[in-house]
Order: structure tokens, then C-alpha cells, then sequence
């Protein structure tokens, strides 16, 4: 398959890659691991006038911890996965970049083109909710902190302008006592999620859920935030009770649609299943376990 | 290799982009439209057709080669974003009329049937060993999870790749 023609331009620097955004009246993409854009391209699904390919930018790739954690836009899927910090501060982020799509996907593929693409059925997205997370963008007019609840605006579509480019992941340092942990439930390897949930949990020193954040994947038009899921569990220990309570709550803030993956019920049933097996093991790390 | 470029003003053509890449250790220097994926430059513009077209949708793993050491699908990269790259491909993995240890792997193992996955299968492989000497069963496994092998062979396969591994760690460990 052959996508339709494009101007292809390689952006020197951000500021390069701005003005080149700019100057395309809206028309032009960024072109990062170009695992999800090159396909839509190929199916011709997206014709973009042309493409901007930030892979040459020095700078926009790295993960650096800084008072919180600074994650690189350009910063690869295969290196998250291996990287020690990630590894041992942020294991829901290791967890969450070990299942997009396959080894060698990942050999090319962004965590900022994974949030910009603003696909439900990616991974980060609910990660970055659960985590509390900020993105940073520059664009013609400066640079802005974009909080990750007002980033996802509708299915492919972000806070991002035209001219603005995603440059930085933010994620606040990990509190004592906190956890998390991202679970997916796939057909087979590579295959976006049936459903799958983003837990992170602070224990009080008695050992209660302190607070909670849940990140559902690919069961709705965004990743969704799974609000009433952490207000029950809130002050509570983290028994089964609670647990279940949460999974309900959590089911029931998830709005699938039947298709290949399968019917409707089945993927809020599964959400109900994997939030309280990703608290549970967002517990045990919360704890000092794995 | 010298290679024109029509002049822009006297032509409605597509707009061509001139690149320099290395390609098992040889240098080209080809105009290609930005559209060109890296599969079919290296199969129509090259010509090393060792590289498969087999799902193109970034799903069988076949067309993989590797961009400066890391396994990628050349099926879902254009090839101007690898300008002045080296890229490996499975024509350059014999070397002097000497198979590589993972070619040897597959003769020795039975690690193909139909054969058209091989070339991805040994250029994932490559990349993989490179960053893992030793791997586990299920470490190899886990990296020939973006590989699909439709005769389903997998079993050989993961032996073969195994084999390999262990020939490259014996001319170390002979020494030690």
C-alpha cells in the first residue's frame, strides 16, 4: 500500500519544528515513530499535505528525574521499557510500555506520539491519567503545561493547536507508600487492548488507601478517568470489599461498544476484573513488593 | 553511484529527495519520492529483494531490517527518515561465503518451513542477541513476538535462534 504524496520536511530544532507547523495552514503532521501515522497514511486514511519528522531533534528524547519525572516526547517504547529509574521508581510505566504492540513496533515508537495520537485503544493515555501526569507543548506562542485531564478532548483529537508540538511528559515524584500498576487484557501480542486499567494508590501509615487514580483503556472515546472508582476507595483498606466495590464503580464509568474485541458487557465486566488486579498489585508495590 | 535529479521547474513528477544510506556496508546515494517506504527502496530501488512484504500493515514482522542496530519493520518507515543510516538486511548476514551463526541456526535446527518469515525472523533475531547474549526460552520468545510465522513453526524457530546464541557466545567463553 502506498499513502497519497506529501511534502516531507526534517525539523532542525522545536523551533524549526514549529515554524514548519505553522507555516502549513494546519495541514501538516508530525512525524515521530510513525507507527500509528504511517499506517493511517498507507491505508490512506489520512493524507496529510506533509509531514514534519522531529527524529532528528536532539533533545527531545530522554528520561531525566528532576524533582519529578521528565520523560522526553521523543523517548522510544523499547528504551522506557528497559530503562533502570522507570524500572524501579515507575514500574506501572514499564508495565504499561512492555505491551504496546510488539518488540519491534516499540524499536520505533514514541510515548509522545502515543498520548498526540490520542487513540483510546493506546496504552499511555490511561497511565498518564492514573499518574497524575502533565504534558508540555510549544508552539508559535510559547510553551504551556497541559494538565493530562484537559489533554484528550475526543477520539484523536487533543488540547494540542496546530502549531504546537508535544515536547515533555511531566510526572510527579511517587509519594511514600505509592503504587501502581497497568494491567491489559489482549487477543494475541500486538493487538490493542480488549479493555485495560491504570491503578495507582497512596497508603496512609495504617496501611488505607490515602487516595487512588484509574486510567481505563479503549472503553470509550478517550481514555477515560475512572472518578467514582477512586472516591470508594478513599479511606477504605484495601480488602476485597473495597476492591469490588471499585471494580463496579469502575465498570460502570467505562462506556464500550461491541466490536471484534467483543461485546460491550463482556469489556465493562472485564474492566470490573482487571481494576481490582491492578489495585491489588498497585497495593503490593505501594507496600515495597512487585 | 551517481544518480540525476530532473530539474524541479521542468517537471510535474514527484518531488524527489536525494539519500545517503549505508546498506550492509555499502553506501547509496538514490533520489526517491518522500511517499517510498524502506521496504520497497531496498526492494525496488536496490534491489535485494531477501527483505518480505508479507502482512503491510505492520503486523508480520517480515520486512524487518535493521535501522543503525534496532530491529524495525521497514514496511512502516519512509525511506527518507533514514537518510544517512546503515541499515542491515538478511543478504548481509553471510559473510565471505561463511554463514552467519543464526543462518547456520535455521539449517541446523529446521528453523523454516515455507521460509518467507526468515528474513525477519533472523534480522529480529540479530538485533535481539546483540542486546541479550544469553536469553531464556521465554526472552526469545517475547522477541520474535512481533515475527509471525504462518507455517507456525515457532518451536524450530526458537531453537534456531537459541543455537545461534550459544555459537556466539563460544569463541568468549573458549577463551575464558
Amino acid at each position: 500500500m502506498i499513502p497519497a504524496s506529501f511534502e516531507y520536511h526534517v525539523a532542525k530544532d522545536i523551533a524549526h519544528a514549529i515554524q514548519l507547523l505553522a507555516s502549513s495552514g494546519g495541514e501538516a503532521k508530525v512525524l515521530a515513530g510513525g507507527q500509528s501515522l504511517i499506517p493511517l497514511m498507507k491505508f490512506r486514511l489520512t493524507q496529510p499535505a506533509s509531514l514534519v519528522d522531529i527524529n532528528r531533534i536532539t533533545g527531545l528524547s530522554g528520561i531525566r528525574e528532576n524533582g519529578e519525572l521528565q520523560i522526553g516526547a521523543l523517548t522510544r517504547e523499547a528504551d522506557l521499557e528497559k530503562n533502570p529509574i522507570i524500572r524501579q521508581r515507575y514500574p506501572i510505566i514499564t508495565d504499561t510500555a512492555a505491551v504496546v504492540a510488539d518488540p519491534l513496533v516499540r524499536n520505533m515508537a514514541t510515548i509522545g506520539g502515543n498520548l498526540a495520537h490520542a487513540d483510546p485503544a493506546n496504552d499511555h493515555p490511561a497511565t498518564m491519567l492514573a499518574l497524575r501526569a502533565s504534558v508540555v507543548a510549544q508552539g508559535s506562542k510559547g510553551e504551556r503545561v497541559i494538565p493530562i485531564d484537559d489533554f484528550f478532548l475526543d477520539t484523536f483529537t487533543t488540547a494540542l493547536r496546530p502549531d504546537e508540538i508535544l515536547v515533555e511528559i511531566r510526572i510527579p515524584k511517587p509519594a511514600p507508600r505509592s503504587g501502581g500498576a497497568y494491567l491489559k487484557l489482549e487477543r494475541k501480542v500486538g493487538d490493542f487492548a480488549i479493555a485495560a486499567v491504570a491503578a495507582m494508590v497512596r497508603l496512609d501509615e495504617s496501611g488505607k488507601i490515602a487516595a487512588a487514580s484509574i486510567g481505563l483503556t479503549n472503553v470509550g472515546l478517550t481514555a477515560i478517568r475512572a472518578r467514582n472508582a477512586e472516591e470508594t476507595l478513599r479511606g477504605q483498606a484495601p480488602d476485597d470489599k473495597a476492591l469490588a466495590a471499585a471494580g463496579a464503580a469502575a465498570a460502570a464509568a467505562a462506556q464500550p461498544v461491541s466490536d471484534l474485541r467483543g461485546p460491550a458487557d463482556y469489556k465493562r465486566d472485564v474492566v470490573r476484573v482487571l481494576t481490582q488486579r491492578a489495585i491489588r498489585k498497585a497495593v503490593a508495590r505501594a507496600k515495597g513488593g512487585n | 553511484m551517481a544518480v540525476e535529479t530532473a530539474p524541479a521547474a521542468t517537471t510535474t513528477g514527484p518531488k524527489l529527495r536525494r539519500i545517503h544510506v549505508t546498506v550492509n556496508g555499502t553506501a547509496h546515494d538514490v533520489d526517491v519520492e518522500p511517499r517510498t517506504l524502506l521496504v520497497h527502496f531496498i526492494r525496488e530501488n536496490l534491489g535485494m529483494t531477501g527483505t518480505h512484504i508479507g502482512c503491510d500493515t505492520t503486523s508480520c514482522g517480515a520486512c524487518t531490517v535493521l535501522l543503525d542496530g534496532r530491529a524495525v519493520k521497514s514496511c512502516t518507515l519512509f525511506a527518507v527518515q533514514v537518510d544517512q543510516s546503515s541499515i542491515s538486511t538478511v543478504e548481509g548476514l553471510e559473510k565471505d561465503g561463511k554463514l552467519h551463526p543464526l543462518q547456520e541456526g535455521f539449517h541446523q535446527e529446521h528453523g523454516l518451513q515455507c521460509g518467507f518469515c526468515t528474513p525477519g525472523m533472523m534480522m529480529t533475531a540479530v538485533g535481539f542477541l546483540a542486546t541479550n547474549r544469553s536469553p531464556t526460552e521465554l526472552q526469545i520468545r517475547e522477541a520474535i513476538s512481533g515475527n509471525l510465522c504462518r507455517c507456525t513453526g515457532y518451536v524450530n524457530i526458537v531453537k534456531s535462534i537459541d543455537y545461534a546464541a550459544r555459537k556466539l557466545r563460544e569463541p568468549i567463553e573458549g577463551k575464558a
